[in-house]
């Protein structure tokens, strides 16, 4: 179950917490991986780490030229894009009112933009190859929102409607678009909160505890493998039972 | 008949699983071979690889119809 040999996946924000877990993922099961993020030296280490099937390719998503660029440098390492995992996401919080146009915008650019162009640069390969996965990850705040991250939340949902609309027309080439929403998950910066502040969000998730990267690399998994051909426009929540739908 | 009317008729029957007869001069892929719009995309990517040319949006929105396509390559290749 779940093979993902001959399969090459492109994950961005593979630097990062989430995005490291999932690229490690995609890799166990057998599949060649591309991996993309701004800091080049985590990216490396992955891939050392990894050994054969990682290619580091570095990617600054706020840049167009960049990102149009990156589909054609991934196809060059790895042969082919049959999987993309849009993972990668920034945030610059604020309360709504003094929220600024350079903040809305730039979250908006990196998150929404990025993956509607990176998404467009690999479907031509994945039409010809009649196979595709891609794979947003979401965020609960796309669904219950979150006072402070009303740029976030915006792409967070944004790339669910837009998948979904996407999931329409590529559906009869075989090529899934799905999305997966974590909640709140153990990453580096969790780790720096206080217990208190542990604690109280702990009191708001029904499973009484954070996620483990491993859980959210676990559902982009089984999107991307031959067993969901039949899943899309879905959104997996990973949330502890946070916000259920 | 020549050889990129041939040709185009080839790739057009390759993708649309439709009979050579009836891709005709005034075929529309739409209403006469029953593609659908991301059809009449994969054909003009199709194309562009067959004739190593690029075919402009603007350009591929006019491809409606075997002879569109067939003029369009005979003008750009």
């Amino acid at each position: 179950m779940f093979d993902l040999t001959g399969k090459a996946a492109l994950v961005t924000g593979a630097s990062g917490g989430i995005g490291a877990h999932i690229a490690r993922a995609l890799h166990a099961q057998g599949a060649t991986v591309g991996l993309s993020g701004t800091r080049r030296d985590p990216l490396d280490a992955l891939a050392a780490e990894l050994g054969e099937r990682a290619h580091v390719l570095p990617c600054d998503l706020s840049d167009a030229e960049a990102v149009a660029a990156l589909p054609d440098q991934a196809v060059e390492a790895m042969g082919s894009v049959d999987i993309l995992v849009n993972n990668a996401g920034i945030n610059r919080d604020g309360l709504f009112m003094r929220m600024s146009d350079e903040d809305w915008a730039e979250v908006i650019n990196v998150n929404l933009t990025s993956t509607f162009r990176l998404t467009r640069g690999v479907l031509r390969g994945m039409i010809k190859a009649r196979w595709g996965r891609i794979i947003n990850v979401g965020s609960v705040v796309g669904t219950k929102g979150n006072p402070g991250q009303a740029n976030y939340a915006a792409t967070k949902a944004g790339v669910v409607g837009m998948g979904k609309s996407l999931a329409y027309e590529v559906a009869t080439r075989n090529i899934t678009v799905n999305a997966v929403a974590p909640g709140f998950i153990v990453t580096p910066m969790t780790d720096r909160m206080t217990d208190d502040q542990k604690d109280r969000i702990n009191a708001l998730i029904p499973a009484g505890r954070m996620g483990a990267p491993d859980e959210v690399a676990a559902a982009v998994v089984f999107l991307a493998s031959p067993e969901a051909a039949y899943c899309t426009g879905a959104t997996i929540h990973v949330n502890g039972g946070m916000v259920m739908s | 008949m020549s050889d990129i009317e041939d040709r185009v008729r080839k790739k057009v029957v390759e993708h649309l699983g439709v009979e050579e007869e009836k891709v005709t001069e005034n075929a529309s892929f739409i209403d006469d071979l029953g593609a659908d719009s991301l059809d009449t995309v994969e054909l003009v990517m199709a194309f562009e690889e067959e004739f190593g040319i690029e075919i402009p949006d603007d350009a591929a929105e006019s491809i409606q119809t075997f002879g569109d396509a067939v003029t369009f390559i005979k003008a750009n290749s």
